[in-house]
């Protein structure tokens, strides 16, 4: 995800005030073939083995947080998810990235239905997190990275603020933290060949933001709760 | 009739599995026998495997050479997996690691497939080998070289080239096996398959029984002197019993096959072990849950495969 630390607190906006709720009627069948044959395509690459701890699938509205290794990270998260949980779950991405090329394009737009952020124009009066909300709406589930970029170390990065605002402003959604185990050493950074080890994806059970919770308690709260999955 | 000593040895093999999967259900239902319910549970779990093991070979068998040639490939390619996933590698290793998978491991099986012993025999252990040695140090990064492509060459070893050794059995030419030649090859196949598991079997029954002197017991607290003489003896007198049924070998060069299965199988266990507790886990399966960890069920062939295969060759007089 890449909300900059120092975002303001905006206006909260009502979850009625979303746009439409219904998938998008643009996805056609060809593009729904597309995502399915992708997502089995990318769990048989990242031979990812899929663990819900403490926690259960679900098409409630939720907001999936992990940490940042890979590119494929959105895409191995969404195709962990059951069907039913995939077709409401809009992963949140980086706009330089993700608008660079047809394909690119397509997919995002069209196969994950993704969210993409300007990380170049994030100023206050155009929040990620309000532009976030406002896509999800009632209905739509969210993946992001609140490391904000993909960890350089292979450690688990502080997490930005975003997280945070989200929570606040949205109460009513559940956090799931997830870990991702294995993944960088899929496909690393700069690299653009996959290796097909194994990976692991756990899912935790979900968190809120608590009652009068500073931000930096949440957050480092939020962080331990993706690296307790790690075992 | 050639094929009279296929049936009598598929008969043979599915009373036995029938035989033991009626013992492993009732030492299940009957808990009062004193026996421990957790090794019960592993014998049953061990029985299912060779169930599998059995449907997928003659699954394999019944669509012929070929089918068997790519199906023992995706096994070293996922036993490749499960190796590279559990050795810390680099990212300098990367791009070689991607070659490895993506050009050398299926190339192998190619030339398996094409019989072409004079190119296989060395192609992963010597060009592969350069390629991965070249490949690394051209990616910049030196720390802990002579490691990490020990890494990727062992695992390229142990879990493509040693265990192809296995369906190039079918590509033997024996002598006098008639017209349909490679029902022999498939039984030659089989009977290495059945051998090495029947040793598992042995040395895990011997240590139980008479072990006494582990072999190394930080490497594994099951493997004893007492298991491995015990299993290799009793899988050369089953290979003896069985010469009839593997077509180059009169009774006792079976049983000498069968002395050498056992001890290869065994040195293959106790490598895996090493390497397993060298990273502290317990099986290949655990690293990631709900994969059933192919490379230990493997081991033991992918050490006896090559052996077995030369010892072959040696018999049949069809090369060396």
């Amino acid at each position: 995800m890449l909300s900059p630390a120092d975002l303001q607190e905006s206006v909260v906006p009502a979850p009625s005030s979303g746009p439409s709720l219904a998938p998008k009627p643009g996805r056609s069948a060809f593009c729904r073939a597309a995502g399915l044959s992708l997502a089995a395509l990318a769990r048989l690459l990242a031979g990812s083995s899929v663990r819900w701890i403490a926690s259960q699938p679900d098409t409630c509205q939720r907001i999936y947080f992990a940490n940042h290794t890979s590119h494929l990270d959105a895409l191995i998260i969404w195709a962990s998810l059951p069907q039913t949980v995939r077709e409401v779950t809009r992963p949140v991405a980086a706009k330089d990235y993700w608008s660079r090329g047809i394909v690119r394009r397509w997919l995002a737009q069209e196969v994950f239905d993704a969210i993409l952020i300007d990380r170049t124009a994030i100023k206050v009066h155009q929040s990620p997190v309000d532009l976030m909300l406002r896509e999800a709406g009632t209905s739509h589930s969210l993946i992001v990275f609140p490391e904000g970029s993909r960890s350089v170390s292979g450690e688990i990065d502080e997490f930005k603020s975003g997280l945070y605002y989200l929570a606040k402003k949205r109460p009513d959604i559940e956090l799931i933290p997830v870990h991702i185990d294995n993944l960088n050493r899929v496909l690393p950074r700069g690299e653009f060949l996959p290796v097909p080890l194994l990976s692991c994806i756990s899912f935790g059970p979900p968190l809120w933001l608590e009652r009068g919770e500073a931000k930096l308690d949440f957050l480092a709260r939020a962080r331990r709760a993706v690296m307790s999955l790690k075992e | 009739m050639n094929d009279i000593r296929t049936i009598a040895l598929i008969t043979g093999v599915l009373a036995l599995l029938t035989a033991v999967t009626a013992v492993g259900q009732f030492l299940k239902r009957h808990p009062d026998r004193g026996l421990d319910p957790a090794a019960v549970r592993t014998f049953n779990l061990r029985i299912r495997g060779w169930w599998v093991l059995c449907t997928v070979l003659a699954a394999a068998f019944w669509l012929g050479t070929t089918a068997t040639v790519v199906l023992f490939g995706l096994v070293s390619f996922w036993a490749l997996r499960e190796f590279i996933t559990l050795t810390p590698t680099r990212k300098g290793d990367h791009r070689a690691l991607f070659w490895v998978f993506f050009a050398f491991t299926p190339l192998h099986y190619l030339l398996v497939g094409l019989n072409r012993y004079d190119i296989f025999s060395v192609f992963l252990p010597v060009y592969a080998t350069l390629f991965v040695l070249a490949r690394v140090a051209f990616a910049g990064d030196y720390k802990r070289f002579l490691e990490r492509t020990a890494k990727i060459q062992a695992g390229l070893v142990v879990c493509v080239y040693c265990l192809s050794f296995a369906p190039a059995l079918l590509q033997i030419p024996i002598e006098g096996a008639g017209a349909v030649g490679r029902s022999a090859n498939f039984r030659l196949l089989f009977f290495l398959i059945l051998l090495v598991q029947f040793a598992d079997c042995m040395q895990y029954v011997w240590s139980r029984m008479l072990g006494r002197r582990l072999v190394a017991g930080a490497v594994s607290s099951n493997r004893t002197w007492e298991g491995l003489v015990g299993s290799a003896a009793s899988t050369a007198l089953l290979a003896a019993a069985l010469w009839w049924a593997a077509p180059p070998f009169q009774p006792w060069q079976a049983a000498l096959a069968g002395l050498v299965v056992a001890t290869m199988g065994f040195a293959g266990g106790m490598t895996m072990s090493a390497i397993k507790r060298d990273r502290g886990v317990k099986d290949y399966g655990t690293l990631v849950v709900g994969h059933g960890g192919v490379l230990d069920r493997i081991d033991s062939i992918c050490f006896a495969a090559p052996v077995f295969y030369h010892i072959t060759l040696l018999v049949t007089g069809a090369g060396l």
